[in-house]
C-alpha cells in the first residue's frame, strides 16, 4: 500500500468507529435495562430527545460539558415517563416503548423547529498523546472525541458491574425471576427504575454524539432507526456488553462501506445502498434467533413481563 | 398519602370505555398546558386544533379522508395484536402498496377501462401483504422478532419509494422532479363529494371493520387468534400452534395497509411521489390502541387522530406552531390511554400508610 491509501485506511476505520458510537452508547444502555428484565422499546424516542436537547444546549453556546449532561438528562426524563407507565401503572411493556418512540419523534421535531439549518461546531477530537501517532490504528481509535472513548471504556465499565459487583448480580437476578428476588427482600420497582434510567441517560448520550460529534446540527428524525437498530444489537450480542460493541462496530463497517461504495464506481444508486444497514440488521438478526435455545438461554427470563408484588 | 393498585377481581368493563375518554380529556387539557406555555391563551388555541377545521363540507371532506386510512390499517393491525403479533411495519408496507398499484397504473398508463382501478386496487393489497409476508415468514421460520424486522422493512420501503421516483420511474414530462407521471382517470378514485377530494374509499373502512369484526368474533380463526393473545401455551395445547395467525394477521395488517396506499396515491396524491404517507402506519397503531382493538371502536378512534392532522395543519396556519404537534398530540393520546387503561384491571386506592390496616 502506498501513503495515500493507508491514510484513506485509517479515514475510513475513523468514520467506522464514529458511525457505530450511538449505536454502541444506545445498545449498552438497552443490554442493561433488559438485563434488569425490562424491554423499553423507547431508544429511539429517547436518543431524538438527546439530541435535541444537546443541541439546543450546544448552540445557545452552554458548552459541551453542558450539552452532553442536557442529552443524557433528556433521555432520563424521557426514560422515566415509561418508567412510570410500565413499572408504576403496570402497563404493558412493548405498548409503552411505542408509545415513547412516537412521543419522542414528535416532541423533538416539535421542540427543535428553530433550531433546524442552525450549524454548531463539532465537537473537538482529543487525540491521545503517543496512541495517536501509531500508524493507521492511532488516526482510527485516538484521535477521536471524548464521547468516543466515553463509548469503548462503557464496554468494560458495565462489564464488570453487571457480573462482577453485587449490585450487578441483584440487577441480573431481578431479570431472572422477579418475584424471588422480591421474596428475597430487593426492591425490584428500584433497581429497573435505575436500569431504565440508565438506559435513558445511554439513549440521551447517543443522541448528544449524533447532534454534537456525527452530524453538528439537528435534523428532524436524525436517529432514522438507529435506536431501532441497538435493539437489534442487543439480542445479537446474547446481552453480553463485549458483543454488543463488536456488533455496533460491524454496522458501523456496513454504514461506511454504503457511503464509500458510490466514490468507488459501484454502479448502485445511493438509495438502494442506503438500505444496506436495515437490511443487515434483519440478517443479523434472523442468524442469530435461528438458533431458539440460544436465546430462551441468553435472554433475561423475565424480559418484559410485568411484577406484581402484592400477590 | 400514598396511591396504592389493587388488583380487581375482573377488569372493569365500564373502565373499558371511561379509559379512553380520560385519556382523551387529559390530552386536551394538557393541550391547552403546551398552548398557554407557547404564549398563546389555551382556549382559542384548541378551537383552532379541534374545531375549526371542521367549520365547513370541506374540513368534514378532509378530515374523514384522513381518518380513511388509518381506520382500514388500524383494523386490521388489531387482529394482529390481540393475538400478540406485533406488526410496526404498517408504513413500509402502505408504502409497498402504493409502489405495486403505481406500478400497474404507469403501466397501464394507456389503457382505460372500468376494471383498471380495481386490478390497481388489489395490486396495493398483494404488494402489502407480500411485504409484510416477509417478517412473518422470518418470525414462523427463524423466530426473528417480528417487530424489529417489520420496522427495518419500513426504512427500506421508504429508500425503495426514493429511489424508484429518483430513477426508473421519474415522469419524463416532470422537470426533473422525482416524482412519477400522474396517473390516468381510469387509476384514480372516484370522487364522492363534488368538490373535495373524499373519494369512495371512504366507504371501504367501514366495511373492512365489520370484516374483521366478522372474523374476530364468528371465525374459528378469530377464536385461535384471542386463544393465542392471552395465553400461547393453551393454544398449542388445544393443538393449534401461533403460525397460522402470525402468516394470518401479518399478511392480512400488510394487505390492509396496502390497500391504504394505494388508495392514497389513487386519491388525493394521483402520483408517486417521495413522501406518500404522513405516519398513518404508525399512528394506526395509536387508533388500534384507543379504539380498544376492538374493529368499531377503531373506527371513533381513526376519526379522533385524524382531527389531529387537520387539527395541526390548522395549527400550523393559523397560530404558527410546527407541524409536529400533530405527533405531540398523538404520542400523549397514547401515554394518557395506557395510563388510565390501570383503572382497568386496578382500583386506585388512597392509603395513608400502606403497611398498616391490611385490610385489602
Amino acid at each position: 500500500m502506498n501513503e495515500a491509501e493507508i491514510a484513506t485506511l485509517a479515514a475510513i476505520l475513523a468514520a467506522m468507529v464514529r458511525a457505530a458510537t450511538p449505536l454502541v452508547f444506545a445498545a449498552l444502555g438497552e443490554l442493561v435495562t433488559e438485563r434488569a428484565g425490562v424491554l423499553n422499546l423507547g431508544i429511539e424516542g429517547m436518543m431524538l430527545m438527546g439530541a435535541v436537547a444537546a443541541f439546543g444546549t450546544a448552540h445557545a453556546g452552554a458548552g459541551y460539558a453542558a450539552a452532553m449532561a442536557m442529552g443524557a438528562g433528556a433521555g432520563v426524563g424521557m426514560s422515566l415517563l415509561f418508567a412510570f407507565l410500565a413499572l408504576g401503572l403496570r402497563a404493558n411493556q412493548v405498548a409503552c416503548g411505542l408509545a415513547l418512540s412516537i412521543f419522542g419523534v414528535g416532541l423533538s421535531a416539535f421542540v427543535g423547529k428553530s433550531l433546524v439549518g442552525t450549524p454548531i461546531e463539532a465537537l473537538p477530537a482529543l487525540p491521545i498523546p503517543l496512541l495517536s501517532e501509531i500508524p493507521v490504528i492511532g488516526r482510527a481509535l485516538f484521535s477521536q472525541d471524548i464521547l468516543v472513548y466515553a463509548s469503548v471504556l462503557a464496554v468494560p465499565a458495565i462489564s464488570w458491574f453487571l457480573f462482577k459487583t453485587r449490585a450487578g448480580l441483584i440487577l441480573r437476578a431481578i431479570g431472572e425471576n422477579h418475584d424471588a428476588a422480591h421474596d428475597i427482600g430487593y426492591s425490584v420497582l428500584k433497581v429497573r427504575t435505575l436500569a431504565i434510567m440508565f438506559g435513558g441517560a445511554m439513549a440521551g448520550l447517543a443522541g448528544a454524539y449524533l447532534s454534537l460529534a456525527y452530524t453538528p446540527m439537528w435534523v428532524e428524525n436524525m436517529s432514522s432507526g438507529r435506536g431501532w437498530i441497538a435493539l437489534a444489537l442487543v439480542v445479537f450480542a446474547t446481552w453480553v456488553p463485549v458483543r454488543a460493541l463488536l456488533g455496533a462496530y460491524l454496522f458501523g463497517g456496513v454504514t461506511i462501506l454504503q457511503l464509500h461504495a458510490q466514490n468507488w464506481g459501484i454502479p448502485v444508486s445511493s438509495q438502494i445502498l442506503a438500505m444496506l444497514p436495515y437490511l443487515a440488521t434483519i440478517v443479523v438478526l434472523v442468524l442469530i434467533s435461528r438458533d431458539e435455545t440460544k436465546i430462551k438461554l441468553n435472554a433475561p427470563a423475565c424480559l418484559g413481563k410485568v411484577f406484581h408484588s402484592g400477590r | 398519602m400514598a396511591l396504592r393498585l389493587e388488583l380487581r377481581p375482573e377488569a372493569s368493563r365500564a373502565m373499558l370505555f371511561v379509559a379512553p375518554m380520560l385519556a382523551i380529556a387529559l390530552t386536551v387539557a394538557t393541550g391547552g398546558l403546551l398552548f398557554a406555555a407557547l404564549g398563546f391563551s389555551p382556549l382559542p388555541a384548541l378551537k383552532v386544533f379541534f374545531l375549526s377545521p371542521l367549520g365547513d363540507l370541506y374540513g368534514i371532506s378532509e378530515w374523514l379522508l384522513k381518518a380513511t386510512p388509518l381506520a382500514i390499517i388500524a383494523v386490521a393491525l388489531a387482529l394482529g395484536f390481540r393475538g400478540n403479533v406485533w406488526n410496526i411495519g404498517a408504513e413500509g408496507q402502505l408504502i409497498m402498496g402504493a409502489v405495486a398499484s403505481g406500478g400497474v397504473a404507469l403501466a397501464l398508463y394507456d389503457v382505460s377501462g372500468a376494471w383498471v382501478l380495481p386490478t390497481v386496487l388489489l395490486a396495493g393489497i398483494a404488494g402489502g401483504a407480500l411485504y409484510a409476508g416477509i417478517p412473518a415468514f422470518l418470525r414462523i421460520r427463524f423466530h426473528a422478532n417480528e417487530i424489529l424486522t417489520s420496522l427495518m422493512l419500513n426504512y427500506v420501503a421508504t429508500l425503495f419509494l426514493a429511489w424508484l421516483v429518483h430513477g426508473p420511474w421519474r415522469s419524463p414530462e416532470g422537470y426533473n422532479f422525482p416524482e412519477s407521471r400522474m396517473f390516468t382517470d381510469s387509476a384514480l378514485m372516484p370522487i364522492l363529494l363534488e368538490g373535495t377530494r373524499l373519494h369512495v374509499g371512504a366507504l371501504l373502512a367501514p366495511l373492512v371493520a365489520l370484516v374483521a369484526w366478522v372474523i374476530l368474533s364468528r371465525s374459528f380463526l378469530g377464536f385461535q387468534i384471542k386463544v393465542i393473545g392471552m395465553t400461547p401455551a393453551a393454544g398449542s395445547y388445544a393443538g393449534f400452534g401461533p403460525k397460522r395467525v402470525i402468516a394470518f394477521t401479518l399478511m392480512f395488517g400488510g394487505g390492509m395497509a396496502g390497500l391504504a396506499g394505494a388508495m392514497e396515491v389513487c386519491g388525493p396524491i394521483g402520483q408517486l411521489v417521495p413522501t406518500v404517507s404522513p405516519g398513518y402506519g404508525y399512528t394506526a397503531i395509536i387508533a388500534a390502541f384507543l379504539g380498544r382493538l376492538h374493529p368499531f371502536g377503531i373506527l371513533l378512534a381513526s376519526l379522533l387522530l385524524a382531527l389531529t392532522y387537520i387539527g395541526g395543519d390548522a395549527a400550523q396556519i393559523t397560530l404558527g406552531v410546527p407541524l409536529a404537534v400533530t405527533q405531540v398530540f398523538q404520542g400523549m393520546i397514547l401515554f394518557f390511554l395506557l395510563a388510565c387503561d390501570v383503572l382497568i384491571r386496578y382500583r386506585v386506592r388512597f392509603a395513608a400508610r400502606p403497611s398498616l390496616g391490611g385490610a385489602a
